[in-house]
């Protein structure tokens, strides 16, 4: 980073640290009833307060490892499936039109056949964060799958390369920045199923904090929740950002 | 030929056959699944006493003022970061800190502040919609010709004119893709935020057949939201192709 763009970084903290203190300012006017706004000063209280008594972490645990597991569940089976359909022009044929027709359905619906089917359990939170998810991967896999550069086929047939060994070797690796993309959406759908599994099921995490906060109108609580969930948001989402330079490095130097 | 074009119908028939098939042998009694002829006869009942049709009508209707909210907003938001980049500079961590809030963590406040109802769920999914619009908008307005905008100073346009004349028309390809775009996830919080709290609406419809160990009912609003989803998809789909061409469908993706 050089010098202008790091003024440019402080004064947009500045800007951000002025919307927050008007933020103060209308909750300490009490322009909106404070049973609704809290101010920055007791959100954060509240955050403090649910850390120091332990509450707050075990919830945002909670929610942590519903996403992963979800999400995992999710890239995994994503992964090996698409390879599995991408990989055969047979499949692509006949399994890839369902699926495309399969896409736009909000994933959500299908948390009620999950609850008839497995009930109020940790099973039905996993299996609906994964079947959410897997749909980006899924989907994401194929589509690389069939964008390989064609030529590098025929190099895997002039090295008369095993068909495992040209997934293994070229097809899975140029695909990734697919995949990594892909993985990368299903991470916002597993937190954002992870909260409504957990307000649904009433499940250990914030989404049930969060619930709980807002029928006793402890406001402060409500607001500490939902800054967590951003958090979350945020940090799983520069980590994600991490892994992929680090994946894709070598794409970077080769070209 | 013909049978080429029926391939990708095979799948879905075969399972469905089978499906059925199975429920018909073991005499299937289920909570949770029903055969498809089952399905197919609670969806027409459904539609036919306008529960179905009415619920579509709540959903749609809190989907698009969402929509149209958010996007209007995303859209504003969008142009102004893509023609001043001091103004998205200054705003960087602000929609850096908001943006990565899961818009269903808010449905608790909205619901402490507006109750049941359309208002929390207009909401919620407008706050979704601005991000995918705004960001977009931005890189959208960002890669317009630098000539155009050249040209709109020699003209000596003011700067509103020069939104409306230069940058909008040039940047719109793109900026209906972000609409689509926006457009389905405005469908999928809005049927999630109605499971998940909401009274009204198709979400709701699901639950509540769900709750009534009706697994026709239930797996019949699946089927229907999962055509509505679709059949939007496919509506904004051929909008794009109409008014911008082939060309904007496949080579402008983000």
């Amino acid at each position: 980073m050089n010098r202008a763009a790091i003024l440019w970084r402080i004064a947009s903290i500045g800007v951000a640290a002025g919307f927050i203190a008007l933020w103060q300012l209308v909750a300490n006017l009490r322009l909106v009833s404070p049973v609704f706004l809290p101010g920055p000063d007791r959100a954060w209280a509240a955050l403090v307060r649910g850390f120091v008594s332990g509450d707050l972490a075990s919830k945002l645990a909670g929610t942590i490892e519903h996403m992963a597991y979800g999400w995992l569940a999710a890239s995994i089976a994503g992964v090996a499936l698409g390879t599995l359909i991408g990989s055969s022009r047979l499949m692509r044929a006949y399994v890839a039109p369902t699926l495309e027709f399969l896409r736009p359905l909000p994933v959500s619906a299908i948390i009620p056949v999950a609850i008839a089917l497995l009930g109020l359990t940790q099973g039905m939170v996993l299996f609906v964060i994964a079947f959410g998810a897997i749909w980006p991967v899924l989907l994401a896999t194929i589509h690389g799958l069939a964008a390989v550069e064609p030529r590098l086929y025929e190099v895997a047939s002039a090295l008369q390369m095993s068909r495992s060994a040209v997934i293994a070797k070229i097809a899975l690796p140029s695909a990734l920045p697919d995949i990594l993309a892909g993985m990368r959406l299903s991470l916002t759908v597993a937190l954002i199923l992870s909260v409504v599994c957990e307000i649904l099921a009433g499940l250990d995490g914030l989404g049930h904090w969060v619930l709980l906060s807002a029928r006793a109108f402890r406001s402060a609580d409500l607001f500490a929740g939902v800054i967590l969930l951003g958090a979350t948001g945020y940090f799983t989402s520069i980590a994600m950002s991490l892994l992929e330079q680090r994946l894709l490095a070598w794409q970077a130097a080769s070209r | 030929m013909s049978f080429a074009r029926a391939k990708p119908l095979l799948l879905p028939l075969a399972l469905l056959v089978t499906l059925e098939a199975w429920a018909r042998l073991t005499h299937l009694q289920s909570d949770s699944l029903a055969p498809p002829s089952a399905v197919l006869v609670a969806l027409a009942e459904a539609l036919a006493d306008l529960s179905i049709p009415t619920a579509t009508r709540d959903t749609l209707f809190a989907t698009f003022a969402g929509l149209a909210i958010g996007g209007a907003i995303g859209l504003c938001l969008g142009i102004a970061f893509g023609i001043s980049r001091s103004f998205d500079r200054l705003m960087e961590v602000t929609v850096e800190a908001i943006r990565p809030i899961p818009s269903i963590a808010l449905l608790p406040i909205a619901l402490i502040a507006l109750g049941f109802g359309y208002r929390m769920e207009i909401v919620i999914v407008a706050f979704a919609c601005v991000w995918p619009m705004l960001i977009l908008t931005r890189s959208a307005v960002r890669s317009i010709e630098p000539r155009m905008i050249e040209v709109s100073r020699a003209l000596r346009l003011t700067p509103l004119q020069r939104i409306t004349k230069i940058v909008i028309p040039a940047a719109l390809p793109r900026i209906f893709i972000a609409f689509r775009l926006a457009a389905g996830i405005a469908l999928i919080v809005a049927v999630t935020v109605e499971i998940a709290i909401n009274p009204i609406g198709l979400g709701a419809g699901i639950m509540l057949a769900q709750q009534a160990l009706r697994a026709d009912l239930m797996l019949a609003y699946l089927l229907w939201i999962g055509v509505i989803g679709y059949g939007l998809n496919i509506l904004l789909i051929a909008a794009q192709l109409r008014l911008f061409g082939r060309a904007a469908v496949t080579g402008a993706t983000p």
